[in-house]
């Protein structure tokens, strides 16, 4: 979404500072998985908000629909049937952009301005600087942008950014009929998630607790969940998700070094030309050959 | 020029042709890599019809690239087998960086430190290719588990960053080398220059000392 937006911390392949004069609170999505029914009420609502429309696809006999994210389906609930000390549960989560304090996405993207972070921690798309190389793919912990068929530009949640902006929360939460989705300052859903969790235990889940990962700086989507020790049993959620060390390096120190080294070389070149002047041939051969000239 | 008996062929106007075809793609996909690699170089994207024509035309120019760049390796490996006196000579190359070639062994048709960045490309360009594959987005990239995409971009952009550094090395050599870049250009060098720079191969092309 392009918005004229003043309340940028960060841009990808920027070097120096973005327009972030106004200050926001940072905001966060709280996904109380306990509460999910599974209805996909948050799809509907963000395809309607969005205007996206995914093509009709074809039924993988699970409830899965569609069975992953798409330029289209910016969010998709994914269900889990796992069996733990409870017996069978079914474990239902809403997958899409974690909106990460330290996106791999914004890390990665070559294209100036092509991803943004607010000061209200959401990470959005600004799809009319996308070029379509995909590394914000490779980038993200999470598999979450897709790169559209259609027009070779990613998508992914903009946690209705141009909702929020306008002080009205994400579509998602707007919809949901069981309330387990819910949406505000960062500080209020963290204060929201320690009661719930605080209740879940009462309840005899023990090991419930807060998905907000620290290996990307914590998230503005987050989640409570019945096993928070075990995370991977909610359809493959990471349990500590980081930029690899492959992105890291990749994007991170190789990029200066490589700039600085390569200038090296060039300096070096030049530098030998003018102290040691060129390679020429020896007086004495050229006698030899003096017929030549 | 033509059959100068004063002169001897040293690059045939077929190899000369690809080498060019070579350095021409290598210049366009060096400045429009290094656009995606660094933001301070993404304007360079401009020289291409901006970042989405760069993105689609860098890995066709790389499939020109290592095609001919594959014709450059099969047509030159035999003559880049390196020998114990190409060893010679680069235990020696810091003597001739310093402008004195006294010391150094004779060399053929390529000497040591010639070779020494033959196989050197051929290892960066090796892995450029198979890892410019996998991170082909438009086409191959969903083949591949996001560790070997990640790896692949890691590797694509070291093999940049060395191949780009050898050939400033290579051209400035072909620069500091009086005459070399004629060779590559016209094809033909003088039998002083041969003599100078490669006697080996120049015995072997004239039979004798003249």
């Amino acid at each position: 979404m392009a918005l004229q937006s003043l309340d940028i911390i960060r841009r990808s392949a920027t070097t120096t500072p973005s327009p972030g004069q106004r200050k926001t609170p940072e905001v966060a999505k709280l996904i109380d998985v306990t509460k999910c029914i599974g209805c996909k009420a948050c799809q509907v609502a963000c395809m309607e908000w969005n205007d996206t429309r995914d093509r009709i696809g074809t039924n993988h006999g699970v409830l899965d629909n569609p069975v992953d994210l798409t330029a289209d389906s910016w969010t998709v609930m994914r269900f889990a049937e796992v069996v733990t000390e409870r017996g069978l549960e079914w474990l239902i989560r809403k997958d899409g952009c974690m909106h990460c304090a330290d996106p791999g996405c914004l890390k990665a993207c070559p294209a100036p301005g092509a991803v943004v972070q607010y000061a209200s921690g959401i990470v959005d798309f600004h799809e009319e600087n996308c070029i379509g190389c995909g590394y914000c793919i490779t980038g993200c912990p999470f598999n979450i942008p897709r790169l559209s068929p259609k027009d070779s530009k990613v998508y992914k949640c903009t946690l209705c950014s141009d909702r929020v902006v306008a002080g009205v929360e994400p579509a998602c939460a707007k919809t949901c009929p069981t309330g387990a989705i819910v949406f505000g300052t960062k500080e209020d859903m963290l204060r929201h998630a320690e009661e719930r969790i605080g209740e879940l235990k009462e309840r005899g889940f023990a090991r419930a607790g807060l998905y907000d990962p620290k290996g990307v700086g914590g998230t503005h989507v987050m989640y409570v969940l019945h096993h928070a020790d075990k995370p991977e049993l909610y359809s493959g959620l990471p349990k500590d998700p980081a930029i690899g060390p492959a992105v890291e390096l990749w994007k991170g120190a190789a990029k200066p070094l490589a700039a600085l080294g390569l200038a090296l070389v060039g300096a070096g070149a030049f530098f030998h030309y003018v102290t040691k002047g060129p390679n020429e041939v020896s007086g004495e051969i050229e006698k030899e050959f003096d017929d030549e000239k | 020029m033509k059959n100068d008996p004063k002169r001897i062929l040293r690059y045939t106007p077929i190899e000369r042709a690809n080498h060019w075809l070579s350095a021409l793609t290598f210049i366009l996909l060096a400045l429009s890599g290094l656009a995606f690699f660094h933001p301070a170089f993404y304007p360079l994207t401009q020289l291409f019809g901006g970042g989405v024509w760069a993105r689609i035309l860098h890995p066709f120019i790389g499939v020109v690239m290592a095609l001919s760049f594959g014709i450059m390796f099969f047509h030159y490996r035999r003559d880049n087998g390196i020998t114990a006196a190409d060893r010679e000579w680069l235990g020696h190359v810091r003597e001739m960086v310093d402008g004195d070639d006294r010391n150094m062994p004779e060399a053929g048709k390529f000497n040591g430190g010639q070779k020494l960045l033959f196989w050197l490309l051929v290892a960066s360009m090796v892995l450029l290719i198979l890892s410019g594959i996998v991170i082909w987005r438009a086409y191959f990239t969903f083949l591949f588990p996001a560790w070997i995409i990640r790896l692949s971009s890691v590797v694509h952009a070291v093999a940049a960053t060395v191949m780009i550094a050898l050939i400033i090395f290579h051209i400035y050599a072909a620069i500091w080398t009086r005459e070399s870049m004629d060779a590559m250009l016209y094809g033909w060098v003088r039998r002083a220059w041969a003599k100078q720079h490669h006697p080996a191969w120049f015995r072997q092309i004239t039979g004798g000392d003249r």
